[in-house]
């Protein structure tokens, strides 16, 4: 009987092309619209944190000036010292690192190629708190620093642009009016909304102070670098470097603060939770694309409901039990729904693929939610093509045969 | 204990509706029909002589009254028992043939057969048959929008018929048919009858299509008017 069900429901199918095609295309576009929206949308969501990450962990940057980004306020603000770093270091149990920083943009120039780069001066500690890697080469050591030796590490984006394919170990570029060699070449980043990471030049801060910059003085570095202890609270370390650099900087209690710090892990929360509500915005999005999928189906399948009930009164009164007749209706809305929710899986996913590519984010498979699209989509199908037949298969037959 | 007849009927209602809508189609009807009869249902329009045919073929329900059919109270199977019935002992023919679109006179045929279970090559060839018996031998691929008014009614006769039923119900079955086409389709109902000995039970409001019939039971107002003999005419050639 089962087996005669299906004959029977997969002749009604060919039979009906168009009717069967747009039932598969509504399950279909809303299938694919909701598997492909929540998948880029996580993969957004999973740029985004990878890429606040990248940035390091715990860190925080204590920067010149009264807020983050204004520039113009840190204009006459006197900048930090080494002994700054070494006192917070010091001072406070919750910071694991600590490193003074000094930025210059210099031109760099390696045979004919030359650029403006980001240089930064620093200690080795540096490396750990802003989660560098080597893709090749080495680090500056301490005993560099000391002795201020002319040589730095390169990012991916400096590499490229001033040798191309070529290794960059060991050549020497010159940085503003020094030669200085390249001992490392950093693992790449990647964009982290705030810039190309891998345009940077890295060196330590001696060499930069003495022989770029001319400054000898220590006194001088535009911010410092601190990673914290894991799982410390950073609002309380926040108050506490405040109040000792509040001490430090001589500040009067009416006086507001003339630096600032700036907490990577706020940012990444608050950016993680806006890319979630996008998500969660593009679902809500998918979902009615679903919906309306659903009612393109309901809508085919009631304005076939007349001839349909009018089929099942032939099928009634030549013999067919109503049990018959229902497994019939039912085995054909199972099939178009799978055919459509199979085949939107198929397109989501090229789109999703496609789309990652284009869009850079990570593709992931979301096993979930391609069982939720093609559970919903196939539970429409089967409602929508199965209540009207069961009402029908009710009736007297001759009620089926006279519906009008 | 004799044997049953064929059918019978005793104190038959049909109420459609409920309260002050309601409308009583059939008022007590008491018959019987024995094997082999050829029995013309006869009536003006409403009189309810197609409501009867439909209680008569398990289309329907009575509201009251008890239906035997060869012994077998029909009024106390279920849905399901009634549609075995039909599948093993009924075959129908509409006025509005009530072929199934866009399938081929071959599958139309078929159908009956596919809920019997039988294997491909076995309704294949009954089917076949079947249309052959019908004068459709040529026509078994046609669709029935590329068929006649007359052929589209063989295609259901031959439907009726595939599953060799003891009775052959006919609601008008010529009524949407020329005067030409309707001889034909007569002419084959009698043969059935009178070449298989299948009892046929025949609803028309057409007098020269009645004098084909054995028998001839005129319903007014939901009541049994008269019931005679007819005095047969000659098979049209």
């Amino acid at each position: 009987m089962i087996w005669n069900a299906f004959a029977i429901a997969l002749r009604e199918i060919s039979r009906n092309m168009t009717r069967a095609f747009l039932t598969v295309l509504g399950i279909f576009i809303g299938v694919a619209s909701i598997i492909t929206m929540v998948t880029l949308g996580e993969g957004a969501t999973q740029a985004v944190k990878e890429q606040i990450s990248s940035l390091g962990s715990n860190l925080l940057t204590l920067r010149p000036g009264s807020g983050f980004g204004s520039r113009g306020s840190s204009a006459g603000v006197p900048h930090f010292t080494e002994k700054d770093a070494v006192a917070l270091g010091d001072q406070i149990s919750s910071i694991a690192a600590i490193a003074p920083v000094n930025m210059a943009s210099l031109s760099t120039i390696y045979g004919h190629n030359a650029r403006i780069s980001n240089v930064t001066g620093t200690t080795p500690i540096y490396f750990q708190i802003n989660k560098w890697h080597l893709a090749e080469g080495r680090f500056f050591t301490e005993g560099d620093v000391r002795s201020g030796t002319a040589v730095c590490v390169i990012g991916n984006t400096v590499r490229t642009e001033l040798f191309g394919d070529a290794d960059p170990l060991g050549s020497k570029i010159r940085i503003g009016r020094a030669s200085v060699e390249i001992i490392g070449l950093l693992a790449t980043k990647g964009q982290a909304g705030m810039g190309d990471q891998d345009d940077t030049i890295i060196m330590p801060l001696s060499a930069l102070q003495r022989r770029l910059i001319g400054k000898v003085s220590a006194n001088d570095i535009s911010q410092i670098s601190i990673s914290a202890v894991e799982g410390t609270d950073s609002i309380r370390l926040i108050d506490e470097i405040s109040r000792i650099m509040r001490a430090r900087r001589n500040l009067e209690s009416n006086q507001d603060n003339d630096f600032n710090v700036f907490d990577t892990r706020q940012i990444a929360e608050t950016l993680g939770s806006t890319t979630q509500l996008m998500t969660m915005l593009l679902t809500a999005v998918a979902a009615v694309s679903l919906l309306v999928g659903g009612i393109g189906i309901m809508n085919i399948m009631l304005v076939s409901v007349t001839e349909r009930t009018h089929e099942i009164g032939i099928r009634l009164a030549i013999g067919a039990s109503a049990r018959e007749v229902l497994l019939q209706f039912l085995v054909e809305a199972m099939t178009l729904s799978c055919i459509g929710g199979i085949v939107g899986i198929l397109l989501a996913l090229g789109l999703c693929y496609g789309l990652a590519q284009v869009i850079k984010v990570p593709f992931h498979f979301n096993f979930q939610i391609n069982l939720i699209a093609f559970l919903f989509s196939a539970a429409v199908g089967v409602l929508f093509g199965y209540t009207p037949a069961r009402r029908a298969a009710r009736l007297n037959p001759i009620d089926a045969l006279r519906h009008e | 204990m004799s044997d049953p007849p064929h059918i019978d009927l005793r104190a038959i209602t049909k109420t459609f509706g409920v309260g002050d809508a309601s409308f009583q189609a059939l008022k007590g009807i008491d018959l019987t029909i024995h094997r082999g009869e050829f029995v013309a249902i006869m009536g003006p329009s409403g009189s309810g002589k197609s409501t009867l045919m439909n209680v008569l073929g398990c289309l329907d329900t009575p509201t009251t009254g008890t239906y035997h059919y060869e012994g077998i109270a029909v009024e106390k199977l279920s849905a399901d028992q009634r549609s075995m019935l039909r599948r093993y002992a009924l075959g129908f023919i509409f006025q509005g043939f009530n072929l199934l679109a866009r399938t081929s006179a071959m599958e139309n045929v078929e159908l009956p057969l596919l809920y019997r279970g039988m294997s491909k090559s076995d309704r294949r060839a009954k089917a076949a048959a079947a249309l052959a018996s019908v004068g459709l031998a040529t026509k078994l691929s046609s669709t029935p929008g590329e068929l006649s008014g007359g052929q589209q009614q063989r295609v259901a006769i031959a439907r009726a018929i595939v599953s060799q039923p003891s009775t052959l119900f006919a609601d008008e079955p010529t009524g949407n048919l020329d005067s030409l086409t309707t001889r034909d389709i007569i002419a084959l109902l009698t043969r059935l009858n009178v070449d298989r000995g299948i009892t046929v039970l025949m609803v028309t409001h057409d007098d020269e299509v009645a004098a084909y019939a054995k028998r001839c039971v005129v319903i007014k107002d939901g009541m049994i008017e008269s019931d005679q003999a007819v005095k047969q005419l000659s098979l049209p050639v």
